[in-house]
């Protein structure tokens, strides 16, 4: 009796437990659905109350004429070609120095490591000015170049310590067995360790590529020729162009976020582990 | 000395060459991106540097007007009120998503997608999204309130509501503390849920003195990671708002932006610069120095 009592109590709780978390994911949801209808409307649509959710007719046509209101497929371009060389400095100049800290040993190392992960403290504006006026004194305003060669020097503590922590756990046999028949330093972090490092190297990517695809400030301070824009200013600067509305500007916002949703969908698992990795060994 | 210690002395100098090769581009960074940047940010915020014409310097002079400048004072209070509000809103809301997760219920992988989809979008994209949810007129916003009968809002339009509507606006984004919570939940030793089943503790009682405990570095974590990501808000105010309307979201680092971006202040902005580090540093110092109190680690207990 008492048990059968329980198991009801507990069946409940479960169907409270479900409703609030239903109620809440519709919550979370709906300004993807807002954002998705709008982006569908007939221009007379969208400033009507009350709203209609499905547009009639659908206008798929707002995706093309949006994205063509201004060279957006140029800001794709830009922003690809600072993304992929982000990714790319951060995960060679990260894990060779994670190797460096981890492997090899040399004077100083450890007081390095300390004040590298200093850094995290350090608030990006307290350094934004003189890098600022570094890259003035050498030409490099309006380039790529501010954006990326950061990432080819280091590419953050951040992801510095997530590589380094996770090498650690590596066991050193198979790299001490590549020594005694004469690999290299640069062969064994090559050849044997990277390979063992794909999970962590591929959860630093994704969320380099998060953050160097949405970085607004950096393109803002740097890039002053419409040409050179990525997305992110590209956005910012359609939302003040003349005569777009709501339903071009959701359109081309909702292209911009795709690519990171898509991600998202693919390596759902390498952002479940690398957030608690980040989490929880932070 | 013979030959093993001096083979072995080579290949530790070897070693210790190649070590510094490996971390060659990180010293070169740290010495041309950080090291050298703050010490010239240092200098620059004693002088009086508009960037066309050298710095002069000027001592303390820019410190000192930071003191007499409204608008400084303003975005210092504009961002302490949104940090202060919407770091443990987001902390109670994130963790309270975790528990429920927690719970054995079905399709949770589902739950975990919705909750945290909104996490893997920002920037630009989503500050114009919610500019249009926060539409006084047509917006989402609106018409749920009216939908349930409530009064509208003006929302961004508005003084006394847009900084609100920016911590409204932040709770969409719980799903990445969620996240870490969930993944410390589900590494809590089942068996002191168990030992205290025994000891008859109820579900409150396992909530607050075995959840709770086990779960308080986390909490610490996301706070910390909380206070100092809430003092660096600047796309959303840039993109929304513009620090308006009557400098009501003109968050600090915004206002920062302005001296140096705009007005070419680059002194006056570097001394913003090193007050909003001070801050950044003593709360974080303050959080760690209160973690004694009430954060618990595992280690502790086995002294």
């Amino acid at each position: 009796m008492t048990h059968r009592k329980r198991i009801r109590i507990e069946l409940t709780i479960k169907f409270v437990i479900y409703l609030i978390l239903c109620a809440g994911s519709i919550i979370f949801l709906l300004p993807f659905l807002w954002m998705v209808s709008t982006s569908l409307k007939p221009a007379s649509q969208v400033m009507v109350y009350p709203p209609k959710w499905i547009p009639h007719p659908i206008m798929w046509i707002n995706y093309v004429k949006g994205w063509t209101t201004l060279p957006f497929t140029l800001y794709l371009e830009n922003t690809c070609i600072i993304t992929f060389s982000v990714i790319a400095g951060t995960l060679f100049t990260a894990s060779l120095a994670a190797y460096s800290f981890s492997r090899l040993r040399w004077p100083g190392r450890d007081i390095v490591f300390v004040i590298t992960l200093a850094t995290l403290m350090l608030p990006s504006q307290v350094t934004m000015i003189p890098v600022f006026l570094m890259f003035r004194d050498v030409g490099w305003l309006d380039t790529f170049k501010p954006l990326t060669v950061g990432a080819w020097l280091g590419g953050g503590a951040v992801n510095i310590f997530l590589i380094r922590q996770f090498m650690m756990t590596i066991p050193v046999e198979l790299e001490e067995a590549a020594r005694l028949d004469g690999c290299s330093t640069f062969g064994i972090y090559w050849r044997i360790v990277m390979p063992q490092l794909k999970t962590c190297l591929a959860v630093v990517a994704i969320f380099t590529f998060l953050a160097t695809w949405n970085d607004f400030m950096g393109p803002l301070i740097y890039l002053t020729t419409p040409d050179k824009y990525t997305l992110a200013l590209g956005l910012q600067f359609f939302q003040g162009h003349y005569g777009v509305t709501m339903h071009y500007l959701m359109a081309v916002s909702l292209i911009v976020m795709a690519p990171c949703l898509l991600l998202f969908f693919l390596a759902q698992k390498l952002f479940v582990t690398g957030i608690a990795l980040v989490g929880i060994k932070g | 000395m013979n030959g093993n210690t001096i083979f072995k002395s080579r290949m530790a100098k070897r070693e210790a060459l190649e070590g510094l090769l490996f971390a060659a581009p990180l010293l070169l960074g740290l010495l041309v991106f950080t090291l050298y940047p703050v010490l010239d940010s240092l200098y620059i915020s004693f002088t009086k540097y508009n960037i066309f014409t050298p710095p002069k310097f000027i001592g303390l002079q820019n410190y000192r007007n930071l003191v007499n400048d409204s608008l400084f004072w303003q975005s210092l209070r504009i961002t302490t009120i949104y940090s202060v509000i919407s770091v443990p809103l987001q902390l109670v809301a994130g963790f309270a998503v975790a528990l429920l997760m927690n719970q054995k219920v079905r399709g949770i992988t589902i739950f975990r997608t919705i909750y945290y989809l909104p996490s893997v979008v920002s920037g630009v994209a989503v500050s114009l999204l919610w500019v249009w949810i926060f539409n006084p007129d047509y917006g989402l916003a609106n018409v749920m309130l009216r939908a349930a009968h409530l009064p509208t809002q003006k929302w961004l339009t508005d003084p006394h509501t847009a900084l609100g509507s920016f911590i409204f606006m932040s709770l969409w984004g719980i799903g990445g503390g969620m996240i870490i919570y969930l993944a410390g939940l589900q590494g809590v030793p089942q068996h002191l849920y168990e030992s205290a089943s025994m000891d008859g503790a109820n579900i409150y009682q396992k909530f607050r003195h075995v959840t709770l405990p086990m779960m308080t570095p986390i909490i610490f974590y996301n706070l910390v990671m909380g206070i100092i990501g809430s003092f660096q808000v600047f796309t959303q105010a840039f993109v929304m708002t513009s620090g308006g309307p009557a400098n009501s979201t003109l968050f600090y680092v915004l206002y920062l932006f302005r001296q140096a971006f705009n007005y070419f202040h680059m002194g006056y902005a570097s001394a913003m610069a090193w007050v909003l580090f001070a801050i950044i540093l003593v709360l974080t110092l303050l959080v760690l120095k209160s973690s004694a109190a009430w954060v618990y680690y595992e280690g502790e207990r086995k002294r």
